[in-house]
């Protein structure tokens, strides 16, 4: 392999495909391995150094514009897209680590043959959860016969190609103390009888949930909303439900996202999760107008999920692990942290920053950290 | 003080580790130096009793005593412990919660953790394999799950005895079925529990034997640590702690008495309750089911934990915030014609700020100078350090002995001298430019100066903010500053690789002007190049009239070339290149601008392409100066020529006024016919959206787009020449947006992204009838800042400006705790020789710094320029 060529292997994949997309293609070789190597002189100039105290600048990075950002959510600026947490709330949402987030939704791509107006509409109708309150148009209670009657709203129900059957069965699972009989447009249910005598409002909370009995489409998936994005069309969804929507036949599954990070953790893994982190906080930082380099953030996102789970930068998650007695008493609950470590007679090696600072010493960072070896003269 | 020790005394010796165990009863009378046994504190001449909690063989604080233990004088001794015995085992508030769980998982008799051997063993085996997989995360789990299964147990598998149900009465009461349990009782099985059972459970027997859980003896703190004050008066204060410790001695010896006396049972449980009380109340006063101990003015005392805990407690506040000398602080003022890495230090500051500097064989003479002059006169010298590490006072006095004695060894305190190293600083500190490194210009007045084009890393304007000045005080230190905080050095952003330092404001617009169609005689050239203080015009050729650009181009150096676009440009299908209408095509060759005018998208900061070049080209020392260059005459072009806005630059031709009022009109009127299609029912909603909801997203789309026209028509009709539009273009100061709200149509307050809907019911105010959805009822401003609001449409501004300020108000606190979260999180992460990023612990974070090893701050926006090298090549 010649000296020239070397330099076009030894680049990034990315740095080594903009050279050859930039220059023509009727550049000679001799010209692509000069730039090559230019381009190859500058990328090792710009390599961190050892000891650069990465952390602390991401940190930096991302905190600093949170003063910039702002507080309240907006939806969209399109007109039809939903609602979304955004600006510093998501933010601190993802950084927290939270389970539940306040505004899960998902963008979910189909695969190419349904990729047309009526279609996407079906699929989103499918995808989109109905309870049985959406199908029906009134209930009546019938108290001395322990009955509650159901009238069925055939024209929704057809909007939502749900049949007959499909609601009888979905209707059947829900106790084994009701019975189910459908009469024209009329569901009956009887509440058996069981030893002890039902009272009123045992009747009205089985009608309460009987209201909210899941009929059809995925669940935790209450709205749905077909848009097209540039070429496609697409269905946006307010909740999430990974596991279920990837399961969807007409779902391309490669494509399918949510913004619930801990969704993609159970389903894909801890790698998927980490790179759902870093898109997450991303597309904040894109909306807000900042300018964050991702290498920060992905400092941050792999610092989540170190452990293999996704952990929150609290005290928690990533502050809990961290080795030092000292570094986790400094940042809350000092108290705790100094007497769980008496118990365990844990010791402190003074590595990392903060325990330096308290007594005074050099920090084992940057030019902290390289030390000097000499030969001392026996005095 | 550090600097009162002699060089010589030096102890260059480094902590390595700190262990935390549990102090065993052993150790604690060990390291004890008193045992205390009297509550008393003065004698009747007011000197402190022995065996008292003030005995003077726990340390000193009266000035002018002598320590009994190690016999060093105030501050010099850091005090020593002392013990008390109590007369019966108390428990410790802050272990009842591993007292509990040890209570319930050992057997009451034998104490062996209730679960067959074979069971025990399994665990074993399965902790030490979690901690070897995942350190104490797994662990802490395993331990959790053992300790579960073993509480509940009827019987004890070892001993075959049977348990019962032990409960807790909060704060430090043991219950078994129902009946207390004693601290006695406690510790005697505490006692018996094995170390292995210990070690299964999560505690290390060597540093934490469980019955160190419940206290014997008592250790008592040195009175370093709880210091009295004297009052004015002459009467002493006591500290908290003293107060609180005074309670425990006295109730201890009591509870003595009593039990020696054979005291009736139920009078010894009553002072032994009272007795866990205070030294509950010791460690802790802020317990939830505890009253807190008081002073008699009703104050809650504050004892152990409160002292260390919180933000104002001892870690945060003393042990991780610093405080240091030679440091000064006052209001800022903007000085363009200092450099960029020059800060402004007044003179009064820099005749109490001082450098340290060593006498040499070499240099005895200067510093002689220095010495000569004394504290009063500048540059002068304030104290002169003996090689024994005496520090001695200069004084008028003090002046000719201190001359005599100085030589070599001696170091002398020098006044502040231009070039000297600075750090300079303005809070909040929220990233690494906050804190620069600056050259120090002594200069008359008060106030610290600073070249206005490093405001934006500070974040500083001049409204009264204050700064912060540090001057290193070792060589090391100074050359840190000066190799890596030096300004030049942070020209680009660690954040996102692009500019941080650029021209702004007047800068720039006077390097628009200059380079837009300025017109100069050669003594006018001559004179504003002189102002700025370039003094070479061979670059002026021999022409009489000069243009803004050729007086532009002297500044650049001679092989300098750059192709860019200003913000002018229109992204036209096919570029005219240096013909380019809008004069928007930045061409430098050799040195020479040919097109283009310098405007933000040149020379600020972000973007800022030409500078960006320059400083890749040429250096970062070379970028600074040419920085300062280029402020300065951006300055001066506008101070020649003079630079204001008026309020005819907002008059608008009659046309452009119909013309918007045309647009409002439309808009208006394209409402009402949504409004009108909404109550007919005619109007289609949005999927996933009600009627009402539709119809407001419909209208503020209508009503959003009526201000953007808006400031169209009226850009498209202004007059060029305004220097308003000339801060608009070239990027200086405000947008058009800004513009057209001066002069076309406020437009739409939008309050949480909907229309204004609050107030009364059904309208907004009391003025509009209700159920009104046009849009001068919720919120459209249609008037202008310079015609005027109308009363509603003022009432409406205020809104929306009360909710923006509320909401940055709230922000603050909330990004605040999320940064002090990250900084907290990921301090310690490094990158290691090996080019991995690892934590305190060496765990592996990334296995390459940003999966290609790039240093934002050394980057070009986080990557290479290969589009930059390629033109540069060709």
């Amino acid at each position: 392999m010649t000296k020239e060529r070397d330099y076009e292997t030894r680049l990034p994949e990315k740095l080594a495909k903009e050279i050859r997309r930039i220059l023509p293609s009727s550049a000679s070789k001799k010209k692509i391995s000069e730039i090559a190597g230019e381009v190859y002189r500058e990328y090792k100039d710009m390599k961190v150094e050892p000891g650069e105290a990465v952390g602390i600048v991401a940190a930096e990075s991302i905190g600093e514009p949170g003063t910039q950002m702002t507080l309240n959510t907006f939806h969209f600026a399109g007109v039809t897209e939903m609602n979304v947490t955004l600006g510093l709330p998501r933010i601190i949402e993802i950084l927290d680590g939270r389970r539940l987030i306040t505004t899960p939704t998902m963008e979910i791509y189909l695969k190419k043959e349904y990729n047309d107006k009526e279609k996407v509409r079906g699929v989103a109708l499918s995808i989109k959860e109905a309870h049985l309150s959406e199908v029906t148009s009134e209930f009546s209670i019938n108290i001395p016969e322990a009955k509650i009657e159901v009238k069925l709203d055939r024209g929704k129900m057809g909007e939502l190609k749900i049949s007959e059957s499909v609601l009888l069965k979905a209707l059947k699972r829900v106790g084994k103390t009701i019975s189910v009989d459908i009469k024209d447009d009329l569901l009956i249910f009887k509440i058996k009888k069981g030893k002890e005598e039902k009272g009123i409002s045992e009747v009205y909370r089985i009608k309460e949930k009987l209201k909210a009995t899941h009929i059809s489409g995925v669940k935790g998936i209450p709205h749905v909303l077909p848009v097209k994005k540039e070429r496609e069309y697409i269905i946006l969804t307010a909740g999430s439900n990974l596991k279920k929507v990837l399961e969807l036949k007409e779902v391309d599954a490669t494509r399918a996202v949510t913004n619930d990070i801990f969704e993609i953790e159970s389903t894909l893994g801890i790698e998927a999760a980490r790179q759902a982190i870093i898109n997450e906080v991303f597309k904040v930082i894109e909306n807000q107008g900042l300018n964050i380099d991702i290498r920060h953030i992905m400092l941050v996102a792999d610092t989540m999920c170190v452990n293999g789970r996704v952990k929150g930068i609290t005290r928690y998650g990533v502050v809990r692990d961290k080795a030092s007695t000292l570094a986790r008493a400094s940042f809350e609950t000092p108290i705790n942290h100094i007497f769980d470590a008496s118990l365990k007679g844990e010791v402190d090696n003074l590595n990392s920053v903060i325990e330096n600072v308290m007594l005074n010493q050099p920090v084992p960072i940057g030019t902290g950290l390289p030390g000097l070896v000499t030969k001392v003269r026996d005095a | 003080m550090t600097e009162d020790i002699a060089p010589e005394n030096y102890v260059y010796k480094q902590v390595r580790s700190i262990q935390f165990n549990i102090l065993s009863p052993k150790m604690i009378k060990k390291m004890a130096s008193a045992k205390i046994v009297t509550p008393e504190l003065y004698d009747k001449e007011g000197y402190p009793v022995d065996g008292g909690l003030m005995d003077v063989r726990l340390g000193v604080i009266d000035p002018g005593l002598k320590c009994k233990t190690c016999g060093s004088k105030l501050k010099e001794c850091v005090g020593h412990f002392g013990y008390i015995s109590l007369a019966r085992p108390i428990i410790h508030v802050n272990f009842v919660k591993t007292i509990l769980d040890l209570l319930r998982c050992t057997c009451r008799e034998c104490s062996r953790i209730l679960l067959p051997q074979d069971a025990l063993d399994r665990y074993n085996e399965e902790i030490q394999f979690s901690v070897r997989e995942t350190g104490s995360e797994g662990s802490r789990k395993k331990i959790k799950e053992l300790v579960k299964k073993a509480r509940g147990q009827g019987k004890c598998p070892h001993c075959k005895s049977g348990q019962y149900k032990v409960n807790i009465e909060k704060p430090t009461t043991f219950l078994e079925n129902e009946k207390r349990i004693s601290p006695i009782e406690i510790r005697t099985r505490l006692e018996k529990i094995t170390d292995e059972d210990a070690s299964l459970l999560g505690l290390n027997p060597e540093a934490a034997r469980p019955e160190w859980m419940v206290l014997t003896v008592l250790p008592i703190p040195p009175v370093t640590m709880r210091p009295s004050i004297t009052l004015e008066t002459g009467e002493r204060s006591e500290d908290d702690l003293t107060h609180k410790l005074g309670d425990i001695v006295r109730i201890n010896q009591r509870l003595f008495e009593n039990i020696n006396a054979g005291a009736p049972e139920i009078i010894i449980e009553d002072l032994w309750d009272l007795l866990q009380y205070h030294i509950t109340t010791f460690f802790d006063n802020s317990l939830a089911q505890l009253p807190p101990a008081r002073h008699r003015s009703g104050e809650p005392l504050k004892t152990l934990t409160e002292r260390i805990k919180s933000k104002e407690g001892r870690i945060r506040h003393n042990l991780t915030g610093k405080r240091t000398n030679f440091s000064a602080r006052t209001v800022i003022s903007p000085d363009p014609m200092l450099k960029i890495n020059e800060v402004g230090v007044p003179s009064v500051i820099a005749e109490k700020l001082t450098v340290p500097e060593r006498v040499t064989g070499w240099n005895i003479e200067y510093l002689k100078g220095f010495v000569k002059n004394g504290p009063k006169k500048y540059p002068g010298a304030n104290y002169i350090i003996r090689p024994d590490g005496k520090k001695k006072k200069l004084t008028e006095e003090t002046i000719e002995q201190s001359l005599e004695e100085l030589q070599p060894g001696y170091i002398v305190e020098r006044h502040l001298m231009d070039g000297d190293i600075a750090i300079f600083n303005r809070q909040p500190s929220l990233h690494r430019v906050s804190m620069m490194c600056h050259r120090i210009v002594v200069l008359p007045y008060k106030t610290l100066r600073l070249n206005p084009a490093v405001c934006h890393p500070y974040n500083a304007d001049f409204d009264g903010d204050e700064m912060n000045l540090h001057i290193p005080q070792t060589e090391e230190a100074r050359t840190e500053a000066e190799m890596l905080m030096m300004v030049q050095t942070q020209l680009t952003s660690p954040r996102y690789g692009l500019s941080i330092i650029g021209c702004t404001q007047d800068a720039i617009s006077g390097n628009y002007l200059l380079t837009k169609d300025m017109i100069f005689s050669r003594s006018e050239a001559g004179d504003l190049l002189t102002s700025i203080g370039v003094m070479d015009f061979s670059k002026l050729g021999n022409k009489e009239t000069l243009t803004g650009k050729e007086i532009f181009s002297v500044l650049l150096p001679d092989d300098f070339n750059f192709v860019g676009r200003s913000r002018a440009c229109r992204k036209c299908e096919t570029c005219l290149k240096e013909k380019c209408k809008n004069d928007a095509y930045v061409l430098i060759r050799k040195g020479r601008l040919i097109s283009g005018v310098m405007d933000k998208a040149n020379l600020g900061e972000g973007q800022g392409l030409m500078l960006r070049n320059l400083h890749k080209k040429y250096g970062e020392d070379f970028a600074v100066d040419m920085l300062g260059r280029l402020f300065k005459l951006g300055v001066e072009v506008l101070m020649k020529r003079g630079f204001t806005i008026s309020i005819s630059d907002l008059d608008i031709t009659e046309e452009a006024r119909l013309e918007v009022e045309q647009l409002i009109a439309d808009a208006e009127g394209r409402v009402n016919e949504l409004i009108d299609e909404y109550r007919k029912g005619e109007l289609e909603a949005l999927p996933g959206r009600s009627l009402r909801e539709t119809l407001e997203v419909r209208i503020m789309e209508v009503l959003n787009r009526t201000r953007g026209d808006a400031g169209k028509v009226i850009s498209k009709h202004t007059d060029k020449a305004t220097n308003l539009t000339v801060m608009i273009q070239s990027g200086a100061r405000g947008s058009s947006i800004n513009q057209a709200q001066m002069t076309g149509c406020v437009g739409q307050q939008a309050l949480r992204g909907k229309r204004i809907e609050k107030g009364y019911s059904k309208r907004t105010l009391s003025c509009f009838i209700k159920g009104n959805l046009n849009p001068e009822a919720h919120g459209f401003i249609r008037s202008t800042f310079k015609g005027g609001l109308k009363p509603h449409e003022f009432f409406f501004q205020s809104m929306v400006g009360r909710d923006s300020l509320m909401d940055t108000a709230l922000r603050t606190p909330k990004s605040g705790y999320l940064y002090r979260r990250l900084a907290n999180s990921l301090q310690d992460l490094k990158v290691e020789y090996d080019g991995t990023v690892r934590d305190a612990g060496r765990r592996i974070i990334q296995f390459k710094y940003g999966e290609d090893g790039v240093d934002v701050s050394k980057s070009e926006g986080g990557a290479v320029n290969v589009e930059r090298i390629i033109a540069n090549k060709s």
